[in-house]
């Protein structure tokens, strides 16, 4: 229905280069969530889709059709603000009617629809009200209503529930959810925030300085990372490196050392690798295991404790290398103590000196 | 004790503060209100109403028509350079073009012209725009010319504050709304009409406001462009107001003409006053 395609779309403000080259393709009717640090051109990108930017080369289509040079409306777009952006002197109803009267329609059906988005949302008790007289929350589902009472092929949301209290941040996020099965609308939607990304997402697309670092559905992402990079930012806490050196290479598997502590074989490869060749080790705190056998091993001291009910963080350090690992909710493990720290060699994660994965 | 002291230091502050400002209004009311004797008796409280001075002024004196005329031209001028203003302010905070900083800059600059510097030449043009006129339209309207001559200079000189004002207040606008409203499907020029109007109401009465003052305390070029008695604006029909006799300074007529030009300035401000800048974009982004 609506596919998305951009082809090596570059962008610069003034003689900065903010989209290095990008070439996405956005199946129709999926939640795809472009994800990355501030300043990595997510949000430039949205703006891009929507027509509020131009772009410098490159193509972007909708549904086959290059909308390059098209103004937002005849893209057949609905993007929802971080700041709500609502109008300030028009009632919860004419703020989600101005688009349907700004397309001439009937004023049955602006009110149909209009309904019908309230309903969705549950503010139908809120239409007369002005947007100052709402909470955020509410003005957040009014921005949405804005959105969905237009029926558009895409709807673009740029970090629409970062204003939003955590409470309500998870309550919205699961709304939305629900929202994108009933729709069957293509979503896009940008975010900061790695937990959004993986419960929102059917695919997420991970943007560094202006380039798509890998795209993926969240699993994809989470358990076989292409870079460091991406290692390092989807999960929380964030995946452990340590630096390690290529003891022995195999067929199959190549052999590191752990902080010269002991060594373990990871099935992974790479043909540009050598013995003797710097990589770096990583590895998620929720697999290391405590005080346990595993494949390879490593002690350390523990110098601090998060007890968070569920699990257990320990933050160790050794030469430098620091290391979280997570136990179970009610661990004994005091401040001072020290523990041994086990590698399993199959949730081991290789990188080279670029940052590049081992496959 | 200590807060007992703060309370008193900072409300004896703003007495002082309020009779420096208010004691000489207070006293050219009280004066308009006395006869022509009592005028020079100094005292705090009037000791007699008279009415005099105001019935001579709206019924003896031609002050009624220089206060006609000075609502025409402050009208007809704040009108103008509101409109022209508003599309400017617009182009000069949302529309990005080269040397956009450049022509704010000499807006300002413009606007710190002193008005004597343009005087003279005004006053050469002045008499080409009559005998053009004179030209054109019949000479029984004659009167008018100096009028029309007034608003064209005041909103000359008010369109670069206007402008820059406005343009402020434009900015301080979330960009978000009107890309909202953009990607909603308004064009510019509906997105001026529907969105920012409304917006800006509190912005454009407090501008027009003070360009309102500004052309109703007007008095060089006042007095530089009219002629007879019929077309003078009120400032100047304030300091031709003159005695019966040559040595004859007329106190209460005049603290009575200065009353009735500011009594309509205070009631408009009072009225508005909730208006002026009250909650300009509340609800519409986060907080």
């Amino acid at each position: 229905m609506a596919d998305i395609n951009i082809n090596t779309v570059n962008k610069y403000f003034g003689d900065v280069h903010v989209i290095k080259d990008v070439s996405l393709d956005i199946k129709s009717q999926s939640f795809t969530v472009l994800v990355g640090p501030s300043g990595c051109g997510k949000s430039t990108m949205l703006r891009m889709i929507a027509g509020l930017e131009d772009i410098n080369s490159g193509t972007i289509s909708i549904d086959g059709q290059v909308v390059n040079d098209l103004p937002p409306k005849q893209r057949n777009i609905a993007m929802v603000f971080q700041s709500y952006a609502l109008y300030p002197h028009m009632t919860v109803f004419d703020n989600m009617a101005f688009g349907l009267k700004l397309e001439k329609r009937s004023k049955d059906e602006i009110n149909e629809r209009v309904n019908e988005a309230a309903r969705i949302l549950q503010i139908e008790d809120y239409l007369q009200r002005k947007p100052k007289q709402l909470s955020g929350g509410q003005r957040q589902r009014v921005a949405i209503g804005r959105a969905i009472t237009r029926k558009p092929k895409v709807f673009l949301f740029d970090e629409p529930l970062s204003n939003l209290d955590a409470a309500l941040r998870v309550q919205m996020r699961v709304e939305l959810a629900k929202l994108h099965n009933e729709l069957e609308a293509t979503m896009i939607y940008v975010t900061h925030d790695q937990t959004e990304a993986m419960t929102l997402a059917d695919d997420i697309v991970v943007l560094d300085t202006g380039i798509v670092s890998q795209k993926g559905s969240p699993l994809e992402l989470y358990d076989r990372p292409n870079n460091m990079f991406v290692g390092g930012f989807i999960g929380s806490p964030k995946m452990n490196f340590i630096s390690s050196k290529i003891l022995s290479k195999s067929s199959d598997a190549t052999e590191v050392d752990i902080m010269g502590m002991s060594k373990i074989s990871v099935s992974k490869m790479s043909a540009s690798s050598s013995e003797g060749d710097s990589v770096t080790l990583g590895i998620r705190p929720e697999h290391l295991i405590v005080n346990g056998d595993a494949d390879g091993s490593w002690e350390s001291k523990v110098f601090v404790v998060e007890k968070l009910g569920d699990v257990t963080y320990l933050y160790l350090e050794k030469d430098g290398e620091p290391l979280v690992a997570e136990t179970e909710g009610h661990s004994e493990i005091k401040v001072g103590d020290t523990v041994k720290v086990g590698f399993p060699a199959g949730r081991c994660q290789l990188f080279d000196s670029s940052g590049q994965a081992f496959k | 004790m200590n807060k007992f002291y703060d309370k008193i230091f900072k409300y004896s502050l703003q007495m002082i503060v309020i009779i420096f400002c208010v004691f000489p209004f207070y006293y050219s009311v009280m004066t308009s209100l006395e006869g022509s004797s009592a005028v020079f008796e100094p005292n705090f409280f009037p000791t007699e109403i008279n009415p005099k001075n105001y019935n001579y002024l709206l019924f003896e004196h031609n002050f009624p028509q220089t206060i006609l005329n000075s609502l025409f031209v402050a009208t007809v001028t704040v009108s103008i350079s509101i409109t022209i203003s508003y599309f400017a302010a617009w182009s000069l905070s949302r529309v990005n073009f080269k040397g956009r900083s450049m022509f704010l800059f000499v807006i300002l600059a413009i606007s710190m012209f002193p008005q004597i510097a343009v005087l003279t030449g005004m006053y050469q043009l002045f008499l080409n725009f009559k005998d053009f006129y004179f030209n054109i339209f019949d000479l029984r309207v004659k009167g008018v010319t100096s009028l029309l001559w007034l608003c064209f200079t005041y909103t000359m000189f008010n369109i670069p504050f206007t402008v820059w004002v406005l343009t402020t207040f434009m900015k301080g606008v979330p960009k978000e709304i009107e890309e909202a409203a953009i990607v909603d499907g308004a064009s510019s020029f509906l997105i001026l009409r529907k969105i920012f109007l409304p917006i800006m109401t509190p912005a454009i009465f407090t501008t027009a406001i003070m360009a309102m003052i500004a052309v109703w305390n007007e008095f060089l070029f006042a007095l530089t462009f009219t002629a007879t008695n019929s077309d003078r604006t009120i400032t100047v029909g304030i300091a031709l107001i003159n005695g019966t006799i040559e040595y004859e300074v007329p106190w209460g007529s005049i603290m009575a003409a200065s009353v009735i030009v500011t009594v309509p300035l205070v009631i408009i401000t009072l009225l508005l006053q909730g208006r002026i800048m009250s909650g300009l974009t509340a609800g519409s982004i986060k907080g």
